[in-house]
């Protein structure tokens, strides 16, 4: 390396490292680190790719019983809907002038179903259920929308690889779209 | 000008009435102390939260400002709209974290002490919810039916980015999931321009701190985008690089189009603006001047101007928008006018700085169809008929 670029290599590093001090002395040390015990505790997000799912496994068979336990009072019990939102049916609906927007539907994604009802259902007993049932309900629902199997049991692995029939019905805002004349 | 003022004298009968003196000056008054939190006068307790009385369950439901009622914008604290997808929890503070993790350096936890350690600032911001109001029918019959999902107030917190820089984003940062501690356990994911740009972690409305029901004791601001990504009872910012595909982002909070597909990361409330007064559900009782008031305002900034039409959209007078006109916040606008008695149909239009004016209802329908709850932004007309009464006029 010649001379003249070494010496433009230190410049840069010292520049580094000056700018990495000053960056230090930005901060205003508030706050205290995050342990990993905390963070796992508290990383409930799924990715769409499945990552995060954690172990476990449940069958569309236990689905059925949790279901008619902690969803159906709700959702009504084939998941036609009631106080709770319809979760079954509607494929083929929505460029119709009365579209139904279900699980089966709508939703793009069946790692989101999993990361929906261990976060927030049921909606009087949220994080309640176990990951197992969790897997379960998903499979259940998944199953009554024609989705998985009726014998299917869903883990990390095989909830990932699910392709929810509206997968691809999603576009970018194209805002403002509307224009006053 | 017509009016009282020129009326043959006709003494009004009543014993607080002139000539007599009213009974209130008669006796002392409450004392000091009789209310340590003041509440409105007990004449004006029919201004409340506009929440139906007809909905299927209250726990994921929402609650209006009652705009008609109210001057300025400001929007008092208990009167501020709410919207939440799990009920309202009660959080003790001394019991709440904050937890930054994911794409940092250093995955940090903050105790709300922690947070208002961090130098703290104040603005003033809009708030909406993107379904504000549906486009189908039936329309409501007052401001606050149509569009009382929207409330605007100071708010004090810190900025987002500086609480970012103590973590210390890494490469390939491009979206934080922001996540509540209610029992929805509320998830948005928010790109990182934003907040790097004006976001803020707010702890403080209109002075006092956030209430309950508006996310205490922490809530995000994301000035201009719609009311959900606003997450209340902020517990945990995960910075990712892609965001987290969330039920409130995919399932609800996308737009259906007429061809069936959806859009999705709608984020901006595009310039809207309603006249407040005369609006739907007032009288107007006499004849001759009236001021013509209400609000405008925009995501993507300030209001520029906002107009107003009297002949069903053919002509536009331009309003006097009153002082301050704040970025991303509501501006107030007033117009005076004579009312001659003959039915009239009155609108507004706001225009922002980008340039951008406010769409018609059919403007908007024509591009979007009817498949849609969110973002209708449109120009709402109220109906004066001969004997004052206001409604919608396209109800």
């Amino acid at each position: 390396m010649p001379r003249r670029n070494l010496k433009a290599a230190f410049v840069v590093g010292a520049i580094a490292m000056l700018a990495a001090a000053a960056q230090a002395d930005d901060r205003y040390g508030i706050g205290r680190p995050a342990t990993p015990a905390e963070i796992a505790g508290w990383n409930i997000d799924i990715g769409r790719d499945g990552s995060n799912l954690p172990p476990g496994s449940g069958s569309v068979e236990r689905g059925r019983t949790v279901f008619a336990e902690q969803c159906a009072a709700c959702h009504g019990d084939n998941g036609q809907g009631g106080v709770g939102d319809r979760l079954v049916g509607g494929q083929g609906t929505l460029a119709s002038p009365k579209p139904i927007r279900t699980v089966g539907s709508y939703w793009p994604y069946a790692s989101t179903l999993f990361d929906y009802i261990r976060r927030a259902m049921p909606q009087n007993a949220p994080q309640s259920l176990s990951n197992e049932d969790v897997y379960a309900v998903s499979a259940y629902i998944l199953s009554l929308n024609g989705v998985v199997p009726a014998n299917a049991v869903l883990d990390a692995k095989s909830l990932a690889a699910v392709k929810m029939p509206n997968r691809e019905g999603f576009v970018s805002d194209p805002r403002p779209d509307v224009h006053n004349h | 000008m017509a009016g009282v003022a020129g009326s043959p004298a006709l003494a009004e009968q009543g014993n607080n009435l002139p000539p007599n003196v009213p009974e209130w000056m008669k006796a002392p008054g409450d004392p000091m102390g009789s209310q340590p939190y003041g509440t409105p006068s007990v004449h004006e307790k029919g201004v409340v939260k506009n929440i139906s009385k007809t909905l299927p369950q209250y726990i994921s439901a929402s609650g209006r400002t009652p705009l008609q009622e109210l001057d300025g914008i400001i929007t008092p604290n208990g009167l501020f709209y709410e919207r939440h997808h799990g009920g309202v929890p009660t959080i003790d503070p001394a019991e709440h974290r904050l937890m930054l993790h994911g794409m940092v350096d250093r995955p940090l936890v903050f105790t709300m002490e922690d947070i208002r350690r961090f130098p703290s600032q104040s603005r003033i911001h809009f708030l909406e919810c993107s379904g504000n109001p549906v486009y189908t029918k039936p329309y409501g019959k007052t401001a606050s039916d149509l569009v009382g999902l929207l409330s605007c107030a100071e708010w004090t917190g810190v900025p987002l980015k500086t609480v970012l820089d103590e973590a210390g984003l890494q490469p390939g940062a491009k979206w934080i999931v922001a996540e509540g501690a209610d029992a929805a356990a509320l998830t948005r994911s928010i790109p990182i321009e934003k907040c790097l740009d004006d976001a803020m972690l707010v702890y403080s409305q209109n002075g006092e701190r956030l209430r309950p029901q508006q996310g205490y004791p922490l809530r995000l601001l994301l000035p201009g985008f719609e009311g959900n990504m606003n997450v209340k009872w902020l517990r945990r910012l995960k910075v990712t690089a892609e965001p987290a595909y969330s039920r409130e982002e995919t399932s609800k909070y996308t737009d259906p189009m007429p061809d069936g597909t959806s859009r999705e990361f709608t984020f901006y409330m595009e310039a809207k603006s309603i006249i407040t007064r005369p609006s739907g559900g007032q009288k107007l009782t006499t004849h001759g001047f009236h001021e013509i008031t209400g609000i405008a305002w925009s995501g993507h900034g300030k209001i520029k101007s906002v107009e107003i039409s009297f002949d069903e959209g053919k002509s536009w007078q331009q309003a006097e928008l009153q002082e301050p006109v704040l970025t991303r916040a509501l501006t107030r606008f007033r117009l005076p006018w004579h009312w001659d008695g003959t039915p009239a149909v009155i609108q507004s239009r706001a225009i922002d700085e980008t340039g951008y004016t406010q769409p018609t209802l059919a403007e908007l329908v024509k591009v979007r169809g009817l498949n849609s709850f969110y973002h209708n932004n449109a120009i709402w007309p109220w109906r004066i008929d001969a004997n004052g009464e206001v409604t919608n006029a396209q109800a």
